[in-house]
């Protein structure tokens, strides 16, 4: 059983550069910060070593961390310019019984992060919803589109900040 | 009851209106589409369940739209269903009938505001019988809404569907 700092030890000496840092928010527990292209190589790693063996990817979700500049677009609603979205990874070993939770930021203009498919299969679905609702783009996912929204959803991610409805969707009214 | 209040004239032969025959037969078997949504579906089985029992009324649960006389919207419609839902609704033989159910399905219920995937009220894609509130309704409140049903098929013509 190890702490999330020994574990980020463990993966700077590993991977160097790849990890970006260790996060300490209180009351949070800290957040291991990756570069978006190198997950699926730090997840494997994670997997299969034998002192972490973190077999279970509890939970993949998206956040919009909404830090880009807010600019009015031309039919002057609010639209968020540049900024960042985010992706967290809650990994838990049913075997060591330690946890750990790994996040990837990725430019909001031309969000992109590698697919942890081939790792944890649980990741599947849950990157789809991270797709259908924010709009990341999963690298290597063999079947990315959207899960709950309807496939031909045109109006954008619906749990981006600057996300506006639209009026109509196939003749029925949207709005209350 | 109307019914069978009339006179006998022979062992054999009860007098009776045609509408009045039509109607009592429709209204005491209301097939419902065998059909559940969220919540109030919940209720809905336990309307059907022993303890409340649906098929008192004659209503049990069909499960094609085909061979349906009724189908109770019980729950959150979302965008993506309600097209699914409207053509269930045209798949069904006239006369057909539609309960709406809770909240969602009278008005979008509590995600009328922020519900970006809701469609606000089910009457925006096919025309609405009974309206059922609460949240969810007891099977009490689903049970009076049948009933309201069965008033409203009682009064109807042969002529035409009273709206």
């Amino acid at each position: 059983m190890k702490n999330p700092e020994e574990i980020f030890e463990l993966l700077k000496n590993e991977f160097k550069d790849i990890i970006i840092g260790l996060e300490k928010e209180s009351p949070t527990e800290p957040i291991v910060a990756i570069d978006p292209m190198q997950i699926n190589k730090v997840g494997l790693f994670l997997r299969d070593n034998d002192i972490l063996k973190f077999d279970s990817l509890m939970v993949l979700s998206g956040v919009d961390d909404a830090n880009g500049t807010k600019v009015k677009d031309d039919d002057g609603a609010e639209m968020i310019s540049g900024g960042t979205l985010s992706v967290y990874y809650h990994l838990h070993s049913t075997n060591l019984k330690h946890k750990i939770t790994l996040k990837t930021t990725t430019p909001r203009e031309n969000p992109q992060v590698e697919s942890v498919y081939n790792i944890w299969r649980t990741s599947d679905w849950h990157e789809r919803e991270a797709y259908d609702m924010f709009g990341i783009i999963f690298v290597n996912h063999p079947d990315l589109r959207r899960i709950l929204m309807p496939y031909d959803w045109e109006a954008g991610y619906p749990l981006r900040k600057d996300y506006k409805n639209p009026e109509f969707y196939k003749g029925m009214k949207v709005p209350y | 009851m109307g019914l069978l209040d009339k006179e006998f004239s022979d062992g054999n032969i009860v007098i009776a209106r045609v509408d009045d025959l039509m109607n009592w037969a429709r209204l005491s078997s209301i097939w419902q589409l065998g059909f559940g949504l969220a919540c109030c579906a919940i209720e809905m089985m336990a309307t059907s369940a022993s303890h409340y029992d649906f098929d008192r009324f004659g209503v049990i649960p069909r499960n094609t739209p085909r061979q349906a006389d009724a189908i109770i919207i019980s729950g959150t419609v979302t965008l993506k269903m309600a097209t699914r839902i409207k053509r269930l609704y045209e798949q069904m033989p006239d006369p057909k009938y539609i309960i709406s159910m809770g909240s969602c399905a009278n008005c979008g219920g509590p995600y009328w505001e922020h519900g970006y995937h809701v469609l606000k009220g089910i009457d925006r894609v096919i025309p609405v019988d009974v309206y059922v509130p609460g949240c969810p309704p007891r099977p009490e409140a689903l049970l009076e809404g049948l009933l309201k049903l069965q008033e409203k098929i009682r009064n109807e013509s042969l002529r035409k569907k009273i709206s």
